[in-house]
C-alpha cells in the first residue's frame, strides 16, 4: 500500500484551508508523507504577504457559520499556516504550487510564502502521488 | 509510573493534540513514558489510532472533568 497522501489545495478561504491543513497535519503524525499541490486560489492564499490575512469563509458558511469560526479561532484552534508549519516541522510534508496557475495570477515564486517547497506541473504531482490516494479541496 | 515528559494540550482542537504527541515522542527515548492532556472529545479515538499507526503504546488512558489523560510509551 502506498501511504502517500496527495491533497489537491484549489480553495482559497479561510475553512477549507484549516480543513485542508487538518488532513495534511493528521496524515504527516501517522508518518505518512504527504504532498500538497497549490492550484488557483489555494495558490493565491500562500502568498507570502497574506497569508495570515482574512481570507472569507465558503459560501455555504453564512453569518452564523461566520460566527462558529471565529469562536473555534478564539477557543484555541491554530491558523491553518501554523498547522502546517507544525505539520513540515514534524513530518514528511511537501507544498507545491502549480505552475500553470503561478501563470494565470501572475505570481512568481519569490511571491510565495517560504512554506512553499517549488513549482510543479500536473504529471510531476501525479508522478509524486504514487497509487496513493489524491484528495482535492 | 516514571513519566519522562508530560505535555499539556488542553484547549487544542483536532489535529493539534496529536501534533503535540508526535513532537513530544521525538523529544524522549524508546521506552521512556509521555503523558499527554487534553479537552478535544475526539483525541480518544485520535490517540489510538495515532498510537496504532506509529508503533508507540498506548498503555494508559482515563478521563475526568472534561479532560482527557494519555500516557504513551515510546517504542
Amino acid at each position: 500500500m502506498d501511504e502517500t497522501i496527495s491533497i489537491v489545495l484549489f480553495s482559497g478561504t479561510d475553512d477549507k484551508l484549516t480543513a485542508a491543513a487538518t488532513l495534511a497535519a493528521g496524515a504527516a503524525a501517522l508518518g505518512r508523507p504527504v504532498k500538497i499541490f497549490l492550484q488557483y486560489w489555494g495558490l493565491d492564499a500562500f502568498r507570502a504577504d497574506r497569508v495570515t490575512a482574512d481570507h472569507g469563509l465558503a459560501p455555504e458558511a453564512g453569518e452564523a457559520g461566520r460566527a462558529a469560526v471565529d469562536a473555534a479561532a478564539k477557543a484555541g484552534q491554530a491558523h491553518w499556516i501554523e498547522t502546517l508549519r507544525m505539520a513540515k516541522e514534524l513530518g514528511e510534508v511537501d507544498i507545491q504550487a502549480c505552475s500553470a496557475s503561478m501563470d494565470i495570477l501572475k505570481i512568481k515564486h519569490a511571491d510565495l510564502d517560504p512554506i512553499v517547497d517549488g513549482v510543479a506541473g500536473v504529471a510531476a504531482f501525479y508522478i509524486n502521488a504514487g497509487e496513493g490516494q489524491i484528495i482535492f479541496i | 509510573m516514571d513519566i519522562k515528559l508530560k505535555v499539556d494540550a488542553s484547549g487544542l482542537s483536532c489535529p493539534l493534540p496529536i501534533l503535540k504527541a508526535t513532537q513530544g515522542m521525538k523529544t524522549i527515548q524508546p521506552g521512556e513514558l509521555m503523558e499527554i492532556v487534553a479537552t478535544d472529545p475526539g483525541s480518544v479515538k485520535d490517540m489510538a489510532a495515532w498510537a496504532s499507526s506509529t508503533g508507540h503504546m498506548l498503555v494508559e488512558q482515563d478521563s475526568a472533568n472534561g479532560k482527557f489523560r494519555f500516557v504513551l510509551r515510546h517504542k
